[in-house]
């Protein structure tokens, strides 16, 4: 491998880009593809975006030429609005599912280390650390506060986002009622609400099985829509 | 067998350590999962560093080729042509020693060039 590739791998890890590097198995020429930026240009492109989604590195084997696709994606986030009660049953779950988890709730009486001791905490404004937090294809957003200032502002962001699940708890008619209030959004369709897997959950640790097994649904069979 | 310990480390951070040692001058090989076949304990894309000194980080097995992974990526510093090595454990020989992976197993080892 030549340096100049290896410092791009590294560059796009600090950045928490996604790359692809392509190792011809016969020749060992290879060449680093960024499948996500929206100018992205490969013969290989479509195969390269869904070995992305599955995350997963593989030989591609042609009649005469045989090359590696090796993903190289971003940790899994979890960015959840709302330290309430279902929250502390979805943080320790979804961590053991391999996500990174972090909380925003600006009410310190929600938001503290003493009802989330092994999570990433802030108490800004859910725009403002949406902002900082940039939800990426790796990223699930989970809306949880059943309220409109705290959570629209966070729905927004993840709009704009690229964030591969988008949830927000409520019943059909709170959502109904929400997606009335952000009815001049585009791809209002992304937002699941009401949030999570219809099986029968009914109390705070099933809704967050729930909405952990929605969140995979997502990650693993691809978009909803 | 006893298996020595692995590291867990993410493969991107390896390649981090991986540029750290080539700009103090070690000589440096990278070991790549290409393939698997049965149960095998590390995925395609899992990597593992080398340097001159047998100094090793990362993983392409439970701690099962290693060994033969390490001797084939010395010659390959040296020389700089990249190669396939391919490890099998055939049922039988899995079942004599009590080993659950039966597994095969390919990996690209190549030489990273210092410039």
């Amino acid at each position: 491998m030549k340096r100049i590739t290896l410092d791009q791998l590294n560059r796009a890890k600090s950045a928490k880009e996604t790359t692809v590097l392509l190792t011809d198995l016969k020749s060992g020429e290879q060449e680093l593809v960024y499948p996500q930026r929206p100018d992205a240009d490969h013969p290989l492109l479509d195969i390269l975006k869904s070995a992305v989604r599955d995350d997963k590195s593989y030989v591609h084997a042609t009649e005469n030429s045989e090359t590696f696709i090796q993903v190289f994606n971003p940790p899994l986030r979890l960015i959840i609005v709302g330290a309430v009660h279902i929250s502390q049953f979805l943080v320790p779950m979804a961590q053991s599912a391999g996500y990174e988890v972090i909380l925003i709730d600006p009410r310190s009486a929600f938001g503290n280390k003493t009802r989330f001791p092994n999570c990433n905490i802030t108490n800004e404004w859910p725009d403002e650390a949406m902002e900082v937090l940039k939800p990426d294809h790796r990223t699930a957003v989970v809306l949880l506060t059943h309220d409109p200032k705290l959570d629209d502002p966070a729905l927004v962001a993840s709009l704009q986002s690229d964030a591969f699940y988008i949830g927000a708890l409520g019943s059909k008619r709170t959502h109904a009622k929400r997606l009335d209030r952000l009815k001049n959004l585009n791809n209002l369709e992304r937002i699941e609400g009401p949030i999570g897997l219809d099986i029968g959950a009914k109390n705070p640790a099933e809704i967050a099985v729930s909405i952990l097994a929605s969140i995979t649904k997502d990650l693993r069979h691809g978009d909803r829509t | 067998m006893i298996e020595p310990q692995v590291s867990e480390t993410s493969a991107e951070d390896l390649l981090k350590t991986a540029a750290r040692w080539l700009d103090e001058g070690r000589q440096v090989a990278l070991a790549t999962v290409i393939k698997t076949w049965g149960s095998s304990p590390r995925q395609a894309g899992s990597i593992m560093i080398i340097d001159q000194n047998m100094t090793m980080l990362g993983s392409v097995s439970g701690g099962c080729i290693e060994g033969a992974v390490i001797q084939e990526a010395l010659e390959i510093m040296d020389h700089g042509k990249a190669g396939i090595l391919e490890f099998g454990v055939d049922d039988e020989q899995a079942w004599d020693v009590g080993l659950a992976c039966g597994g095969t197993i390919q990996v690209y080892v190549e030489r990273l060039e210092a410039a």
